[in-house]
């Protein structure tokens, strides 16, 4: 109990803190840093003091100290998973669906008859249930991390597609006239207007893909993979009880989607500095 | 500068538009017959749905007369505009905001396939002409409205064009600054001599603007009326002051009333 009551305390002391805090040098560069920062670790003091205080089954919930020893012991095979799920799984399979996504659309937005063929298909693909078609795919294209791929292949068109057709309609009449006066060609057209006027949506699409590729790329390996990959240990960990294991998975997992959603975000700012959403956001 | 002797850089020869709308068709334009020689300044006024936004897009080969003939140098349309003729200018600036304000004027420029230097070099200059020299590297959503207007009349001079068409370009602007641009448009247009049609919907503008005021009347769109300024070239902003300008602006309101067009 101590360590549960420990904990509130910290709580209480921290949130004044931060109170304190954010009144007295809100400006300040560190401080603005510190106040999250600071918030966080009282998240995890609180759930330490409780989950020890208590006495909880470290099968419902391990305290963080143990999934972060857990995390130290057992870096080179975190490291060997992430590079089989993250890198080779989710990142291939999201370059290739969210390049033939912009491919596609492009096509789709030059034919009307690819927009009332394919479109449909598309949506028809992105409406199967990934828990039906991660197995088939593993069927496919073996057990190693191409069929990964290729189910974050699927999981992240769609999305893609329909942001990108609906950027590259993003132009306006008066534009497009601008460009028929100049006799512009239709891939000068393309590139010099309906190009850089689509990334906006193009990377609210990417964006949504992030997670998508990572769900997927996850997913995909509880239904056979090599005997690496975090999806694989995931469910092989919770089959032997060992649940710090699992936490430490998911904690990659989190930090790896966090950062890769990050990054998509920061090329977006760089891509599309000049919308209104992004102005002075510098 | 205006020469009578030569073709007409414009010649229109009974232009009928019909639109084919959901609500059937619209005669947009009937019987336009008129011809622009080179270096005048063309206005057309009248109110809205009269057709003068129409028949300066048919100019431009961005619609299509349905009857008549029109030819912009000897040529139809189409072929005016592959060979470079005229330069628009739209009622809204329109410049890329992912572009500077130099990179948006040298657009048209890269399409035409003109060489990196030729490009800087007549930046350069077609922003002096508008006084905009020192602002190239900003971006379109830093400048003020009337700023970016006098931007894309930049980048409809920068390919060097014998005719400006404009519809409407000072429209959204406020007054202060439609005189000041007013009348740095008679500069450019007796610096450059070119041959210029202006779509307004203001007898002032109109009149202090032309050397020809050609007034409309909707349903169907139609010619009123063409009055040949006796105005000199050079008109400072006070000859609207003038007896012979409030002449001109009477006429140019007898042939919209005329024209049914307070209707």
């Amino acid at each position: 109990m101590i360590g549960a009551w420990g904990a509130l305390g910290f709580w209480v002391l921290a949130t004044l803190a931060n109170v304190w805090l954010a009144k007295r040098f809100s400006h300040n560069r560190l401080v603005q840093l510190f106040i999250p920062a600071l918030f966080g670790v009282t998240l995890l003091v609180l759930w330490e003091g409780i989950v020890r205080g208590l006495n909880v089954s470290p099968v419902i919930l391990p305290p963080p100290s143990m999934i972060g020893a857990r995390i130290a012991s057992s870096l080179p095979m975190l490291w060997t998973d992430f590079n089989q799920t993250i890198l080779k799984g989710a990142l291939s399979g999201y370059l290739m669906g969210c390049g033939a996504a912009v491919a596609v659309a492009v096509a789709v937005d030059r034919s009307p008859f690819l927009q009332r063929g394919l479109l449909p298909v598309g949506n028809f693909v992105a409406a199967l249930p990934i828990v039906g078609i991660a197995p088939i795919l593993v069927m496919w294209f073996g057990f190693d991390w191409q069929s990964k791929a290729a189910v974050v292949v699927v999981m992240v068109f769609f999305p893609v597609l329909v942001n990108m057709v609906a950027g590259l309609k993003a132009t306006d009449a008066l534009q497009r006239d601008q460009m028929a006066t100049w006799s512009a060609s239709y891939w000068q057209g393309l590139v010099k207007l309906r190009l850089p006027a689509a990334m906006p949506f193009l990377f609210n699409g990417l964006k949504i893909a992030t997670t998508l590729a990572l769900i997927g790329a996850i997913v995909a390996e509880f239904f056979g993979s090599p005997t690496r990959g975090m999806g694989f240990r995931i469910s092989t960990a919770v089959g032997q009880l060992d649940l710090p294991l699992v936490w430490a998975e998911i904690a990659v997992a989190a930090l790896a989607g966090s950062a890769f959603y990050g990054l998509v975000a920061l090329i977006e700012k760089g891509v599309t500095f000049w919308h209104p959403s992004q102005r002075g956001r510098a | 500068m205006k020469d009578m002797s030569s073709p007409p850089v414009i010649e229109a020869k009974g232009i009928g538009l019909i639109f084919q709308t959901d609500d059937g068709p619209v005669e947009a334009l009937k019987d336009i017959s008129l011809a622009i020689g080179r270096g005048e300044f063309v206005s057309f006024i009248g109110p809205s749905g009269c057709g003068k936004t129409t028949f300066l897009r048919a100019i431009a080969a961005l619609e299509h007369p349905t009857s008549g003939t029109l030819t912009v140098n000897g040529m139809s349309p189409e072929e005016a505009r592959r060979s470079r003729a005229y330069g628009y200018v739209f009622q809204a600036a329109g410049l890329y905001p992912w572009r500077t304000i130099a990179g948006n004027v040298q657009l048209p420029l890269e399409i035409m396939g003109f060489s990196r230097a030729e490009r800087a070099e007549r930046v350069r200059k077609v922003l002096d002409l508008v006084d905009l020299g020192g602002f190239g590297k900003k971006f379109p959503w830093q400048l003020s409205g009337g700023m970016q207007q006098r931007a894309s009349i930049a980048r409809a001079l920068a390919f060097d064009a014998d005719i400006l068409l404009m519809d409407e370009p000072f429209g959204a602007l406020d007054e202060i600054v439609r005189d000041r641009l007013n009348e740095e448009l008679l500069k450019l247009w007796n610096e450059t001599g070119k041959t210029i049609g202006f779509v307004t919907h203001s007898i002032p503008e109109a009149v202090y603007l032309s050397t020809k005021i050609v007034v409309m009347s909707p349903r169907p769109g139609r010619i009123a009326d063409v009055i040949e300024s006796p105005l000199p070239r050079e008109r400072p902003l006070d000859i609207r002051d003038s007896p012979e300008f409030l002449e001109i602006a009477h006429r140019v309101r007898e042939g919209l009333r005329a024209g049914h067009a307070y209707d």
